[in-house]
């Protein structure tokens, strides 16, 4: 894949140009995720090497692995790197149908004691973090947790904040925000529509 | 009471008047008139004279929750039936003078239809000795056909016995085809489908052994051999070559045989579970064709009515037999008539002129002429209907037909110049 | 998916490869953690009726819903529901009316498992009826061979055994045959079924031709009561034309397994040493069986019906 190379994220090569009305296009995707690993480098300070990037599929994978590469590329220190599936810690698996799993993959060095950043691409009612977090206690007894996400739509329906963010965008419940990335979707841009359909609660 | 059929078609035949009276037709013939008559329109209905069974479980004595003579009596005049022969294997078993007099005279009681018993052939259809044959021969009950059915008179020795002992009575064996060491816990026809559902085989060959053993004996002590229920190509094949010899036999097939097959079983609906089982589809073709040219003699329902807890579980656990008395005359109009195998002279002979002859039964299977007795179905054969069996008359509710959509229905029915059904309705 | 398990041909080839990568995702969700379990089906209830003994697939139902945190209840009815007072139907009503979500259940019958579900609203699970199917049997087994030999295309199975009296054999040849591999029976000709030609696998009479091609070699249970009913004239010769041992085991490929889905008749259809060998997965069968049920579980009873 053409937008697989962590190390060029947003590759000018991606496939796909982004359609005029995209909130965020290639670059500014690119511009995004290099301001969120400067912060994270920032606010980690020492304890950098104790990081793990955590993402929730599908976008939040490439989207933990794109932020891993470029505070690597800014700091020097490798970063380690997950995914964590919540669909079996869902709590609206009754009204969402059935999906088929995705990885669990944590660093081998496992995420006791370190500082879990989890990585998701919209952040909105907050329950796909919920789930992650149940899913993190049954995986290991983490210091800290924290938060990265690109895009907060808002509308939370739990105490839930990010610690990173990509872009707050304001919308309306009836709106659906819609991430794309290179690796899963062939093109990097993120865009605000009117129907419902495709929400990430 | 005297009755005016008006424009019956007689056979099928051209419409004509019937005048019945005093329990006999007193005339056939066009725009008959008769003063003080009751007029019955028979406009577009075929006449037929009533239909005989040679095979039928009324449950009574002993399980009166699943069928009385009463209720089986009504089933059968909605059906377009005169006389029924009940099975013998009741509890008590219909093996002595006794009991077999019993249900005469309940069916005398119930008036809807002759029920003619048929006695056992062995004591308790153990299969270990003959019952009293000449004892229910002379009974109120007139006994002429003796079977076991349920159970094979499997003893080859005692069969031939049973055979030859009848001879006397004018009576005759009807036997229930069924090897029982082949069939040892067999829940369905044995081929593809049974591997399949992972149901014990109950094979053709089991059927066809006993039926080729039988007519060897029936020739070699000249006697007259019955075959209950013909279900499959090769029995078909054996009674053909049987009836070229020259051995005295005749043989039955049932509605269900003529229409369903095996793939019945494939919902394990217990409802489907009968015994013989349902064949498969090369076998329901040869068993109609069987009736078609004669080598089958007859239709005979094998009207087995069982309570709702012997059918509602585990097809294993299930009893096997389903009704059959108030559709089988649409089932040979389905598989038989609209097919173009048998026209409505035909059904009349398959359905009570030979069954009739087989029990020697004399006031039934009778010509529609003057001075023969006034049993009569009149059925329109336009109709259609999608079979309820919350609707039937039966006690019980076990119809394969469920839900399937018919040819034909029985208007009227007289037993002997009495009106039993009257628009579709049983008179009693 | 469809709502209700039943027999093997319930899943096509997309719905029997989700089962088994949903297995395999579970297992490895799980490997290496302390706490085995996930909140999937919190609230939900699974019954687990059954009419026949097994505390092998009971156990494995049980610990399959459990570790998917659903409420568990343990229904054992011995015996034929006619001759031991409550119908089947009453039965299920009445687990029904007690909120059952999924019902696991075993029975003496086949077809159980069919007309339960025909009566009751919830998801049904065969978990063996009579002779019939035993659909997650095979489930496992398949992913079991998918984990050795990693692939089910073009694999060789051969089944040996009472094939007539199998449900384990019927699941397997329905679902192997569906995700693509080739199965052969291997039986005398009294074990297996009038009408197993038309089922989608080869069938030899001859243990020794059949060994040298086979990838798998799966071994059924042969009871020793079959012999009184002449379906074969002794153990001892039942052993030495159809039993797999050490000098049978010789035979086989360098990566070819064997499967046995237990409990297992050592000495009659198979040796010790080839039970103990290797190539033997019997042991890692059992365990892929609690991620394959709970595979299942978590597909049938995880959402809303689409």
């Amino acid at each position: 894949m053409a937008g697989s190379s962590p190390a060029a994220p947003s590759s000018p090569n991606a496939r796909g140009p982004a359609a005029p009305g995209a909130l965020l296009t290639a670059p500014d995707v690119a511009r995004v995720v290099d301001r969120m690993a400067h912060q994270l480098i920032e606010k980690a300070g020492n304890g950098l090497p104790d990081l793990v990037l955590v993402g929730i599929p599908t976008r939040g994978a490439p989207l933990a692995r794109r932020l891993a590469a470029r505070v690597e590329a800014f700091s020097g220190t490798a970063i380690d790197v997950g995914t964590v599936d919540i669909t079996l810690y869902r709590d609206d698996l009754r009204l969402r149908g059935v999906r088929a799993l995705e990885d669990t993959v944590l660093p081998g060095s496992g995420i006791d004691g370190r500082l879990v950043v989890l990585v998701d691409d919209v952040l909105f009612s907050g329950r796909s973090v919920r789930a992650a977090l149940d899913a993190l206690r049954d995986l290991g007894r983490p210091r800290a947790v924290q938060l990265a996400v690109l895009v907060d739509r808002g509308h939370r329906e739990l105490p839930i904040r990010a610690d990173y963010v990509g872009k707050n965008v304001p919308t309306a419940r009836s709106q659906s925000v819609k991430v794309r990335l290179a690796e899963t979707d062939g093109v990097d841009e993120v865009r605000v529509t009117e129907q419902a359909e495709g929400d990430q609660p | 009471m005297t009755y005016l059929i008006k424009g019956a078609r007689v056979l099928g035949g051209d419409p004509a008047d019937l005048l019945v009276r005093d329990g006999r037709i007193a005339a056939v013939g066009a725009s008959l008139s008769a003063t003080g008559a009751e007029v019955v329109d028979a406009t577009g209905l075929v006449a037929l004279p009533g239909l005989v069974d040679l095979h039928t479980h009324l449950r009574e004595p002993g399980r009166e929750d699943a069928e009385t003579v009463e209720t089986g009596s009504r089933a059968a005049a909605l059906g377009g039936f005169t006389a029924v022969h009940a099975m013998a294997n009741t509890d008590p078993v219909a093996d002595t003078a006794g009991v077999v007099e019993q249900v005469w005279r309940l069916g005398q009681e119930a008036g809807l239809v002759d029920v003619v018993p048929v006695g056992a052939v062995t004591v308790g259809l153990r299969g270990e000795r003959l019952a009293e044959l000449g004892a229910m021969a002379d009974s109120a009950a007139t006994v002429r056909v003796f079977s076991d059915d349920g159970h094979c008179v499997a003893d080859p020795a005692l069969m031939r016995r049973a055979l030859e002992y009848v001879k006397a009575l004018d009576g005759v064996v009807a036997q229930h085809a069924e090897e029982p060491r082949l069939t040892v816990g067999a829940q369905m026809h044995e081929g593809d489908r049974s591997a399949k559902l992972g149901l014990t085989g109950w094979p053709a060959a089991a059927e066809e052994a006993i039926i080729a053993r039988d007519v060897l004996l029936a020739q070699h002590v000249g006697a007259r051999l019955h075959v209950c229920h013909v279900s499959t190509a090769g029995s078909v094949e054996i009674l053909r070559w049987a009836k070229t010899r020259g051995v005295d036999v005749t043989a039955e097939v049932t509605p269900h045989h003529l229409l369903l097959t095996d793939a019945c079983a494939e919902g394990y609906d217990p409802v489907f579970k009968v015994n013989p089982p349902l064949r498969t589809d090369a076998d329901v073709q040869a068993v109609r064709a069987g009736l078609a040219d004669g080598t089958i003699d007859c239709v005979a329902t094998d009207h087995a009515p069982h309570a709702v807890e012997d059918k509602e579980c585990e097809w294993a656990q299930a009893r096997p037999g389903m009704l059959g008395l108030e559709q089988a005359l649409a089932v040979v109009q389905d598989t038989m008539v609209e097919t173009g195998l048998l026209d409505w002279a035909g059904v009349a002979d398959r359905m009570s002129v030979r069954p009739a002859a087989i029990g020697r039964l004399t006031g039934h299977g009778r010509p529609i002429a003057p001075g023969e007795p006034a049993n009569l179905v009149l059925l329109d054969p336009t109709a259609r209907s999608v079979v309820d069996p919350a609707a039937l008359a039966s006690r019980s509710r076990n119809s394969p037909y469920a839900g399937r959509e018919l040819p034909g229905r029985v208007v009227h029915t007289f037993l002997r110049g009495v009106p039993t059904v009257t628009d579709g309705k049983a008179t009693r | 998916m469809k709502r209700h398990l039943l027999e093997a041909d319930d899943l096509d080839r997309a719905d029997a490869t989700l089962v088994l990568d949903t297995a395999a995702q579970i297992e490895s969700a799980l490997s290496g953690r302390e706490v085995k379990k996930l909140p999937t089906l919190r609230g939900r209830t699974v019954v687990n009726l059954f009419y026949e003994d097994s505390t092998r697939t009971r156990i494995s139902f049980e610990l399959a819903a459990k570790r998917l945190s659903a409420d568990v209840i343990n229904f054992s009815a011995k015996g034929s529901s006619v001759s031991k007072g409550e119908s089947l139907k009453d039965t299920a009503l009445t687990l029904e009316a007690m909120g059952s979500d999924a019902i696991v259940i075993r029975h003496g019958a086949s077809g159980a498992p069919h007309q339960l579900a025909s009566w009751v609203r919830g998801s049904v699970v065969n978990a063996g009826d009579g002779t019939h199917e035993h659909p997650t049997q095979a489930l496992l087994d398949a992913y079991t061979i998918r984990r050795r030999l990693g692939r089910l295309e073009g694999v060789r199975v051969a089944v040996v055994g009472d094939v007539l009296h199998s449900r384990v054999a019927r699941s397997n040849v329905r679902l192997l045959h569906t995700l693509g591999a080739e199965v052969t029976l291997v039986a005398p000709p009294t074990l297996l079924p009038v009408g197993v030609g038309s089922w989608p696998a080869e069938v030899s009479y001859d243990l020794d031709a059949v060994l040298p091609k086979a990838d798998v070699v799966m071994m059924l249970r042969v009871q020793a009561e079959r012999m009184n009913a002449s379906f074969f004239p002794s153990a001892r010769e039942y052993s030495r034309r159809y039993g797999l041992d050490a000098r049978r085991m010789a035979v086989l490929g360098d990566e070819a397994i064997v499967m046995h889905p237990g409990p297992m008749n050592r000495g009659m259809e198979i040796a010790a040493e080839v039970a103990d060998s290797v190539r033997s997965t019997i042991v890692e069968q059992v365990g892929n069986g609690v991620s394959v049920r709970m595979a299942v579980l978590y597909l049938l009873l995880g959402g809303a019906p689409s």
